[in-house]
């Protein structure tokens, strides 16, 4: 689609203010609706967008399948390790009363990084199941 | 109701269709519709998950497989009968099982009994997060994210193994 001129136009317009509401999903959803999941599943709707008009060679540079398998691994990794950490400082697994002096900013603090390991292994989930598709060469018609 | 109505058509024009892209396109609708009526049951964040998941990545994905296959659905080589005596069985027994449960915003109903009132009544104190929906999902049920989260990684790592996303470089190209 990339001789689509209006195409390219909307999505360079668009694909900014996806991915920064994405990161209002991410970082608001303590206030408001949102969360982790939604901001990485709108990542991943940002990038695959960019896929689809400039084309999935474009986006395989943008984010190079190799950085998507680090995301997937690496957003469980986060979550896990905010579990360790609790350990580590005395409390039990996913105990957040311990990461911070105080107990209510423990939580917040825990649930910021919690949030961060969904983000980032659904973003990275998402893409990789898009790139694992859109990659395959077409096969001819079985009739 | 109307959107119950309208769900229900577009279950039934999914039902009836047999282009395969017309289909992906009503169960795009369909999530909508979905999102939308979780947002008249004032179940914000559900329907947000729904729009973008149910609605957006998966309509791209499943036009993507689409560009791989054929767009007719084929023509089952079998009648239709066991298949829908075995689906009406089974909604009725569900039906039969709603009737059991309270009345929806009941508040003497068991789910509002049990832990709810203590989210809701010490949430904010204890976990400094005025959204309820995030400081159960993230911290009162840190668990249970731990293991969706779990799950969603095990999804990736399966697609990952099983098809490749095209690196470079791979050393065994034998599958």
């Amino acid at each position: 689609m990339k001789g689509y001129l209006v195409l390219r136009v909307i999505a360079k317009l668009v694909i900014p203010f996806a991915l920064l509401f994405a990161l209002y999903v991410q970082f608001h959803g303590d206030f408001g609706p949102g969360g982790g999941f939604q901001a990485g599943v709108i990542i991943a709707a940002g990038v695959i967008f960019y896929a689809l008009i400039f084309g999935l060679a474009n986006a395989r540079k943008l984010v190079p399948p190799r950085l998507v398998e680090i995301l997937v691994a690496l957003g469980v990794v986060i979550y896990g390790g905010v579990g360790v950490l609790g350990i580590l400082l005395g409390g039990n697994y996913l105990d957040y009363f311990v990461l911070s002096s105080d107990p209510v900013h423990g939580q917040e603090r825990g649930v910021f990084w919690v949030e961060a390991g969904v983000c980032v292994t659904v973003a990275g989930v998402m893409l990789a199941i898009f790139y694992a598709f859109a990659g395959r060469p077409r096969r001819p018609d079985p009739e | 109701m109307v959107l119950l109505l309208l769900l229900a058509a577009v279950a039934l024009a999914i039902v009836g269709t047999r282009n395969l892209f017309a289909v992906v396109v009503l169960s795009s609708i369909y999530s909508f519709l979905m999102a939308t009526t979780l947002v008249v049951l004032d179940a914000v964040d559900v329907a947000m998950t729904e729009a973008s998941v149910g609605a957006g990545i998966s309509t791209v994905l499943l036009l993507g497989t689409l560009y791989l296959t054929r767009s007719e659905e084929a023509v089952p080589g079998h009648r239709p009968l066991l298949p829908l005596a075995v689906a009406v069985v089974t909604a009725g027994m569900l039906i039969y099982g709603t009737l059991g449960m309270p009345v929806f915003g009941d508040p003497t109903g068991p789910i509002h009994q049990h832990v709810a009132p203590r989210y809701i009544q010490d949430g904010v104190r204890e976990t400094g997060i005025p959204n309820i929906v995030t400081a159960v999902l993230a911290s009162y049920r840190g668990y249970d994210t731990l293991g969706e989260t779990t799950v969603i990684f095990t999804a990736g790592v399966g697609v990952i193994l099983l098809l490749g996303i095209g690196r470079r470089g791979r050393k065994g190209e034998d599958e």
